[in-house]
C-alpha cells in the first residue's frame, strides 16, 4: 500500500534532437512500473535542475548520441549547487569511450552504450531510484 | 529524549520552510502524500489548517483536446499580469504495470525555468474519475506553500469523469471539433459541470458546428444552467486566450464570500469519504480467508442471499479490532 514508483527524468540537453533513443528508453522504464517525467529535446541544463526539483525524481537518465554528453559535467554541477545531489544520473547513446572517465569523474552513475538490453537498464535505473528514495527518505523525512 | 526534542525542532523548521514557499520540499512533500501512510496522513493534517485560500481552475475534456496546450496559453498570460501560477497535470497510469509516461508538461516547456510557475506532474495511479487519490491534499499543500492559482488538469476524460467538480472553484471544459454529434451533446456527464465551455482547436473545419451544438444544447437546459459561456480558442494559433482569462476572472468574482467556506467543507466531506473507501479497501482484504470461504459455502448452497453476504463481511469489517 505505502510504496510509490520511481519518478525518473528523461530528457535531452544541447542542440542534438535525435529523440527515439530516449522515446523508446521512457516506454521500457514505464512497463517496468515506473514513473516518467519525459521532455522533448533541446532542454537548457537550468530547465533539467527545474524538472528534477518539481518532479521531485530520483533519476535522471540523459540521452546523447551527438556529443551532447560532453555537457554532463556541467549538469552535475549545477545538480550539486541545486541541492539536488541525491539525484542520480545515467547517460545513455553513443559516448566514446576514452570519454566514459570525463563523466564517471564528474559523478555520472552509469553509462549504457549502443546495444544495452532492456532488464540491464531497467535493473540499473530501479537499484539507483530506490537508493536516491532511500537516501531521501532517511535525509529529509522531517514532515 | 534529546534526539526527540531535536527532531521535533527540525520537523517545525522544515513545515515553516515548506510553508514559506521551498520549491524542494514542496516537491517531496508531494512525493509523501502520493505515497500515503501514516506520515503523509499527519503533513496534510498539519498543512490543513494554511490551506483553503487559493482559486483552483480546473481543466477537464477529451484527450487530445488540447488542455495542456490551453493552460500553456493561460499560463502564460496570467504571468503577463504578474501573477503566481501553479499547475496540477494528471497523467493515466498503466493498468499494466502501473508505470506512467508523464508528458503534459512538454506543452508547457516554456514556463519550465520560471521560478513563478510550478509544475507538477502526477499519475492517476489507478483512481478512476480523472484525477488522482491524493490530489485533494496535494491541492492543500501547495495552496498552503502559498500558490495564490492553482490549474488543475484531469487526465483526457470520457463522459463520467466529474471529481473534478468538488475540487476546482471553476470548472473549464474542453472539447474538440470531430469527435461526435449533437446526440454526444446532450448526454448526461462532463458538459453538465462545466463552469465555461471551450471548443479549442476553433481553427479548424469543424468548430463552428461544434459552437453551434453546444448552444443548442444549453438552449435545452433549464433557466439557470442555460448561461454558460462557449468560448472558441485555439491555443496553437493563440486565438480566444483572452477571452476565456476574462471569463475565469468573471466567474471568480462571482463566487461570492461564503464560497470558500462551503468549498472546504464539501472537500472535507469528499476526503472523508475517499479515506472511509480505502479504509473499507484494506480492512476487506484483511478478513480472514477462512470466514470468507464459509459465506461463500452458505451462498452457494442458497443459505443466505448475496445481500446478506455482504451485510455479513461489512460486519466483520467493523468488528475487526
Amino acid at each position: 500500500m505505502n510504496s510509490t514508483p520511481i519518478r525518473v527524468l528523461v530528457t535531452k540537453i544541447g542542440l542534438d534532437g535525435h529523440d527515439r533513443g530516449s522515446r523508446v528508453v521512457a516506454a521500457y522504464l514505464r512497463d517496468s512500473g515506473m514513473e516518467v517525467i519525459y521532455t522533448p529535446p533541446w532542454q537548457t541544463i537550468e530547465n533539467v535542475i527545474s524538472l528534477a526539483e518539481q518532479e521531485d525524481v530520483d533519476v535522471i537518465g540523459v540521452s546523447s548520441l551527438a556529443t551532447d554528453h560532453l555537457i554532463v559535467p556541467d549538469l552535475m554541477s549545477e545538480l550539486k549547487s541545486a541541492n539536488l545531489h541525491h539525484v542520480a544520473v545515467v547517460v545513455g547513446g553513443i559516448v566514446p569511450d576514452n570519454e566514459h572517465d570525463m563523466l564517471n569523474k564528474a559523478g555520472v552513475s552509469k553509462i549504457f552504450g549502443p546495444g544495452t538490453s532492456k532488464e540491464e537498464i531497467v535493473k540499473c535505473v530501479t537499484e539507483l531510484g530506490t537508493g536516491a528514495r532511500k537516501y531521501k527518505i532517511d535525509e529529509g523525512d522531517f514532515f | 529524549m534529546i534526539d526527540n526534542d531535536h527532531n521535533s525542532q527540525n520537523k517545525k523548521t522544515t513545515l515553516k520552510k515548506l510553508l514559506s514557499g521551498d520549491v524542494a520540499l514542496l516537491a517531496r512533500a508531494i512525493t509523501l502524500l502520493e505515497t500515503g501512510g501514516t506520515k503523509a496522513d499527519n503533513l496534510a493534517y498539519k498543512i490543513s489548517a494554511n490551506a483553503g485560500e487559493a482559486l483552483v481552475i480546473g481543466f477537464t475534456g477529451t484527450p487530445g483536446s488540447g488542455k495542456s496546450s490551453l493552460i500553456n496559453c493561460l499560463v502564460k498570460l496570467l504571468r503577463d499580469q504578474g501573477e503566481k501560477v501553479a499547475v496540477l497535470a494528471v497523467d493515466p497510469s498503466s493498468p499494466l504495470s502501473g508505470g506512467a509516461v508523464l508528458g503534459d508538461r512538454t506543452r508547457m516547456g516554456e514556463h519550465t525555468s520560471d521560478r513563478n510557475v510550478f509544475i507538477r506532474s502526477v499519475a492517476a495511479r489507478g483512481h478512476l474519475g480523472g484525477l488522482s487519490i491524493a490530489i485533494p491534499s496535494i491541492i492543500d499543500v501547495v495552496d498552503a506553500a502559498g500558490w495564490p492559482i492553482i490549474i488543475l488538469e484531469t487526465v483526457g476524460t470520457g463522459q463520467s469523469e466529474t471529481e473534478i467538480m468538488e475540487l476546482a472553484d471553476i470548472k473549464v471544459v474542453v472539447n474538440a471539433p470531430g469527435l461526435g454529434d449533437d446526440i454526444q451533446a446532450i448526454k448526461a456527464g462532463v458538459l453538465e459541470i462545466g463552469d465555461v465551455l471551450v471548443v479549442n482547436k476553433c481553427d479548424q473545419p469543424l468548430s463552428d458546428s461544434l459552437v453551434q451544438q453546444l448552444k443548442s444544447m444549453l438552449e435545452l437546459r433549464s433557466s439557470e444552467k442555460k448561461n454558460i459561456p462557449i468560448i472558441a480558442t485555439s491555443a496553437t494559433e493563440d486565438i480566444g486566450i483572452q477571452e476565456l482569462d476574462k471569463t475565469i476572472k468573471n466567474i471568480s468574482l462571482n463566487l461570492g464570500n461564503e464560497y470558500k467556506a462551503i468549498r472546504q467543507a464539501n472537500r472535507l466531506k469528499g476526503n472523508l469519504w475517499r479515506k472511509t473507501e480505502q479504509l473499507f479497501r484494506y480492512r476487506l482484504k484483511e478478513i480472514n480467508s477462512k470466514k470468507i470461504e464459509d459465506i461463500l459455502h452458505q451462498l452457494r448452497n442458497g443459505i443466505i442471499s448475496n445481500g446478506d453476504a455482504a451485510e455479513i463481511i461489512l460486519n466483520l469489517c467493523v468488528d475487526k479490532e
